[in-house]
């Protein structure tokens, strides 16, 4: 008999020490009054904070983003967007207007060498043009309206007053929303049609040897597109499916990010965008007065044969040779 | 000088809501605006505790620096307030705001919002209507404190966990508080808003 006494005994015994391991030591703790002290197992919103970029809980609002209670990187995104991304954008900017005013005025328009020959040879369809126009005027669009949510309180809002200025922003705004949308078709027809000319090929390795035609007794061959052109091309599709992508999670604000996905949206659509208006400002410089020949491409789609035997030699002798 | 805050006592709070029905009440905030909430952190475990929390009428409030039409604005007695006429709806307050408290009532499809909400300290609002009118109201809800009273809130409180009125008078009832009954969990919320933190 002695024997189960002994074990019931050492079962009771684990038993006891198994329940006293279990519950909390904190639930000891007491107050200077002797009072059990309720803090003891709370942690703080400091600890919090250090476990965790936000301290986040339970809330009775039917919406997700309510049950976040204090979020301090909001004050960080306000310095990212206030300070460094406003100084940033308008170094990049205005350095870009900068460096494209310099270029004028020491190299100036790019002149046809062997003057206009008179004939004319078709280098984009209307359905290529209306593409491209239908992008860029997308773009520009957005690029204004973008700047004006960013640098509009700065530049108009003391000079139109802001009654006025929040009528222009609200406009804007609207317009920027919709906006998006036919600039991210034409970026697709961009893409549907101008991917396979603006493959890299070993022609664009010789290109890069001659200094792309800005040695002036070298000679840059090129197919369709010369390598600065698809540059620009792989760049602009880049920077534009980035910035409708983050734009597109902007008109969905919340849906299916939390505050922090917003957050990194809105930084990534500025830092882009801002790229993409100096990449584009390039562009513009060098289709319109920064080269003589090369805007009628895009206006009315015909160029100077001299043009072409000038900039892309191999593209317009299989365009002969047909 | 007087600078408005509020504080919440989180160990006095029993997640009742009644400051969120009181606001709700006070200011008639359309359906799916909500100017304050109660959020339960460790909910069911221990250690659980809740908190009341609304516009912390920051100083130097991020919203205020991020608003695209600058408007958004602290008053002198440090209550953050913003006119619903020249407000655009971008929701960039929203990201800036450290707590949460702008909100933007639904007016069309997809995401876009209305004219941006948030508790005004129920010190009607930062437009052009004269203090306390009608047309304040519809617009902003109640102006309280043209008329000297502290937010409903606070003043619904049951267990008095919820404090407003001036920075220096609120922290030190809850540091008598917390000298009293031996703990405290700290004034949430402080450090990100004010900067500065309820030292005990």
């Amino acid at each position: 008999m002695a024997f189960p006494v002994r074990v019931r005994l050492l079962v009771v015994a684990v038993a006891l020490l198994s329940i006293a391991a279990a519950v909390p030591t904190q639930a000891q703790k007491r107050g200077p009054d002797g009072a059990p002290n309720p803090t003891a197992s709370v942690i703080d919103e400091q600890t919090l904070l250090k476990q965790s970029p936000r301290v986040e809980g339970r809330v009775d609002i039917p919406d997700p983003r309510a049950g976040v209670l204090i979020e301090p990187a909001g004050r960080t995104w306000q310095y990212v967007h206030e300070v460094l991304l406003h100084r940033a954008s308008a170094v990049i900017i205005l350095g870009t207007i900068a460096i494209l005013g310099l270029a004028y005025l020491s190299v100036g328009q790019i002149r046809i060498a062997e003057g206009r020959s008179g004939k004319k040879i078709l280098r984009f369809k209307a359905f290529e043009r209306f593409a491209h126009w239908l992008t860029a005027v997308s773009f520009v669009v957005l690029a204004l309206t973008g700047l004006n949510l960013t640098f509009g309180k700065v530049l108009l809002l003391p000079v139109i007053g802001p009654d006025a200025f929040t009528l222009v922003s609200q406009a804007a705004k609207y317009v920027h929303d919709f906006t998006g949308f036919s600039f991210a078709i034409g970026l697709v027809l961009l893409v549907m049609i101008f991917f396979r000319d603006n493959l890299f090929q070993k022609i664009d390795l010789d290109w890069i040897k001659q200094g792309g035609g800005f040695i002036k007794n070298k000679h840059a061959p090129a197919g369709r597109f010369n390598f600065g052109e698809k540059l620009v091309y792989w760049f602009s599709m880049a920077g534009g499916a980035a910035v409708s992508v983050s734009g597109f999670l902007m008109l969905f604000p919340f849906f299916g990010f939390g505050i922090a996905g917003m957050q990194l949206a809105q930084i990534v659509h500025t830092v882009v965008a801002v790229l993409f208006i100096a990449l584009i400002l390039a562009h513009i410089y060098i289709g319109t007065i920064g080269m003589e020949g090369a805007f009628e491409a895009m206006g009315t789609g015909e160029v100077d044969l001299n043009w072409a035997k000038e900039h892309h030699d191999h593209w317009i002798a299989q365009q002969l040779a047909k | 000088m007087v600078r408005m805050k509020f504080l919440c006592d989180a160990d006095r709070c029993i997640d009742c809501n009644a400051c969120v029905t009181a606001c709700k009440n006070e200011n008639e905030v359309p359906w799916g605006i909500n100017r304050r909430r109660v959020v339960t952190i460790n909910d069911g475990k221990p250690g659980e505790r809740s908190e009341s929390m609304a516009c912390m009428h920051c100083t130097d409030a991020p919203c205020a620096a991020v608003c695209p039409v600058s408007c958004i604005y602290p008053t002198e007695d440090g209550v953050v307030l913003h006119s619903k006429d020249l407000c655009i709806g971008c929701g960039y307050c929203f990201y800036a705001c450290p707590f949460g408290a702008p909100q933007y009532p639904q007016v069309g499809n997809f995401g876009s919002r209305g004219k941006m909400d948030k508790c005004t300290y129920c010190a009607g609002g930062g437009g052009p209507e004269a203090p306390g009118s009608a047309e304040e109201f519809a617009k902003y809800g109640s102006n309280r404190f043209g008329e000297g009273k502290l937010p409903m809130c606070a003043e619904m409180c049951s267990t008095k966990s919820l404090l407003a009125g001036d920075g220096e008078v609120i922290a030190q009832i809850y540091k008598e508080r917390v000298f009293k009954r031996g703990y405290g969990s700290g004034a949430w919320g402080w450090m990100t808003a004010y900067g500065e933190a309820v030292r005990v």
